[in-house]
């Protein structure tokens, strides 16, 4: 049986209803793919061995681009932030001005940034290949769930390394600010130090770990998703491997206002 | 057996499956044969519970699989060996690893005993010593083989190949149903091909039936098809340039 054609004057309204109900569905399997890989994180049999070589995959491998995008970051922030200090006589809060912007936001953001970059665009290349091959197919039909040996396990590394990594991007990014403001602009190392552990309490602390754990998850839901449900062909592979660094990279920068208005 | 009723399934506004009924027999070798695009993979997907039909029913052993999901789903799916078109061998794993990996997975037997049975099933498929290697190292005609040993390991009752010889050489193409036709007669399964390589599927099928058009419209023995008087069927296994769109 055909369907009547609408009014004219009610067409936009149907267009702009299935839109919204479009969005609605795809949010909502995006939502249940999350659900599923946390289900079977919670029930046997667990991938402990794929989880350890998500680890190598997202951390270990990332490490390199972390140690030099912390070092340079903070030996940016130490540079401008000093020229700044100086014009009010306030040089010696260096160390807590690089420290706090490194902790509270730069140091989760950057590190998840770039660990998108790096680990996050291949996770989504890789399963969607997976998927284009019929590689996860064939795990579904030994009756082996995919999303418990490919998404789970990602998810839990990403939990795992994101903090780790945001630590690493912290740590290096403060002894880059040291290297400019202590070595080459002759603060004391004191004063640089010193001032760092009155200024920082645990709280920064707390509020960039939170983050980076929010974020390990993000980033690992959107490329696990996008590479599970990717086109056809290495044209497919290519947009959900673009799509899944644009939106992990968007809203990583949209979860971070949020989480910095509620936390203290 | 496998009985599929009145399958229908569509995809947007293109109906691939239009009321599809076919018989498998237990213990067959059942070949489907059909034009590129006509539907045969899609058939072949909604009997290994892949896609979802929009009517119809598949009875494997009298149970729906269109009907069945979660673990009952997965119960079905274990008595099941499937033979992709590509292979879908998991590229991050030797060849050995990739054939024990549903052992390991699914039947979880101890590592002497999959190394066992690994090699064996590799030595069936004339691949002995070749486990070591990545599949990105080796030919063709040896993916297929390793995918053949990897659905062959668990010993299913029902094994489905989507075109097996896809890309393959004429001499590989016979190897590689040969060597369907010996683990066929030695093991017993039941096996549901798509394929279109004619005439070589006649040699090794005990049933062929012609997709056309979203139904089959012709099903038999070789012999019979091969003297089908039905139009659509002549044209296909002659390979008549004109095609079925005359019929």
């Amino acid at each position: 049986m055909t369907e009547r054609p609408l009014p004219l004057v009610l067409r936009p309204l149907d267009a702009i209803g299935r839109g919204a109900i479009a969005v609605v569905e795809a949010l909502g399997r995006f939502g249940m793919f999350l659900a599923e890989a946390l289900g079977t994180l919670l029930t046997p049999p667990f991938k402990f061995w794929a989880f350890i070589d998500r680890i190598n995959y997202i951390g270990y491998r990332s490490l390199l681009i972390i140690l030099l995008t912390g070092g340079f970051t903070g030996m940016v922030l130490g540079l401008q932030v000093y020229f700044t200090l100086v014009r009010f006589g306030s040089e010696a809060y260096l160390g807590p001005a690089v420290a706090l912007s490194l902790i509270r936001e730069l140091g989760p953001v950057l590190a998840a940034l770039m660990v998108t970059g790096r680990a996050g665009s291949a996770l989504t290349a890789e399963i969607g290949i997976m998927r284009i091959t019929e590689q996860i197919d064939a795990l579904t039909v030994m009756a082996l769930n995919p999303v418990r040996y490919l998404v789970a396990p990602s998810i839990l590394a990403g939990l795992v390394t994101f903090p780790l990594m945001t630590a690493i991007f912290d740590t290096v990014g403060i002894f880059g600010g040291y290297l400019v403001g202590v070595e080459l602009l002759g603060l004391s190392q004191g004063t640089y130090f010193g001032e760092m552990q009155t200024f920082v309490d645990l709280n920064d602390i707390m509020m960039g770990f939170w983050k980076s754990l929010s974020f390990g998850v993000l980033v690992t839901w959107v490329c696990t998703y996008k590479g599970f449900h990717v086109g056809h062909g290495a044209e497919g592979v290519a947009k959900a491997t673009t799509d899944a660094v644009v939106l992990s990279s968007v809203l990583i920068l949209v979860w971070d206002y949020f989480m910095g208005t509620v936390l203290p | 057996m496998i009985k599929i009723e009145r399958l229908v399934k569509s995809f947007g506004s293109q109906q691939v499956l239009r009321g599809l009924d076919l018989e498998v027999a237990t213990g067959s070798i059942t070949v489907i044969i059909g034009r590129s695009g006509g539907g045969k993979s899609v058939l072949l997907r909604h009997l290994i519970g892949l896609l979802r039909p929009d009517g119809g029913r598949v009875l494997v052993n009298g149970a729906d699989v269109t009907r069945l999901g979660g673990r009952a789903l997965d119960e079905v799916r274990r008595r099941y060996g499937v033979v992709f078109q590509g292979g879908a061998l998991f590229d991050s794993m030797t060849c050995a690893a990739n054939v024990a990996f549903p052992l390991r997975e699914n039947l979880r037997l101890p590592a002497a005993e999959v190394a066992t049975r690994v090699e064996a099933s590799l030595a069936q498929v004339g691949l002995e010593g070749m486990g070591s290697k990545y599949p990105a190292e080796v030919s063709g005609g040896m993916r297929k083989r390793v995918a053949i040993a990897r659905a062959l390991v668990t010993e299913p009752e029902i094994v489905f190949f989507d075109e097996p010889t896809t890309g393959l050489d004429p001499i590989l193409v016979n190897t590689i149903h040969h060597l369907v036709l010996n683990l066929h007669r030695k093991l017993r399964f039941t096996a549901v091909m798509v394929s279109h390589e004619i005439p070589e599927i006649f040699e090794i099928a005990d049933a062929v039936a012609m997709l056309h058009d979203g139904r089959i419209v012709e099903v038999g023995p070789p012999g019979v098809i091969q003297a089908s008087p039905n139009r659509v069927v002549r044209q296909f296994i002659r390979g008549e340039p004109e095609g079925a769109e005359g019929a």
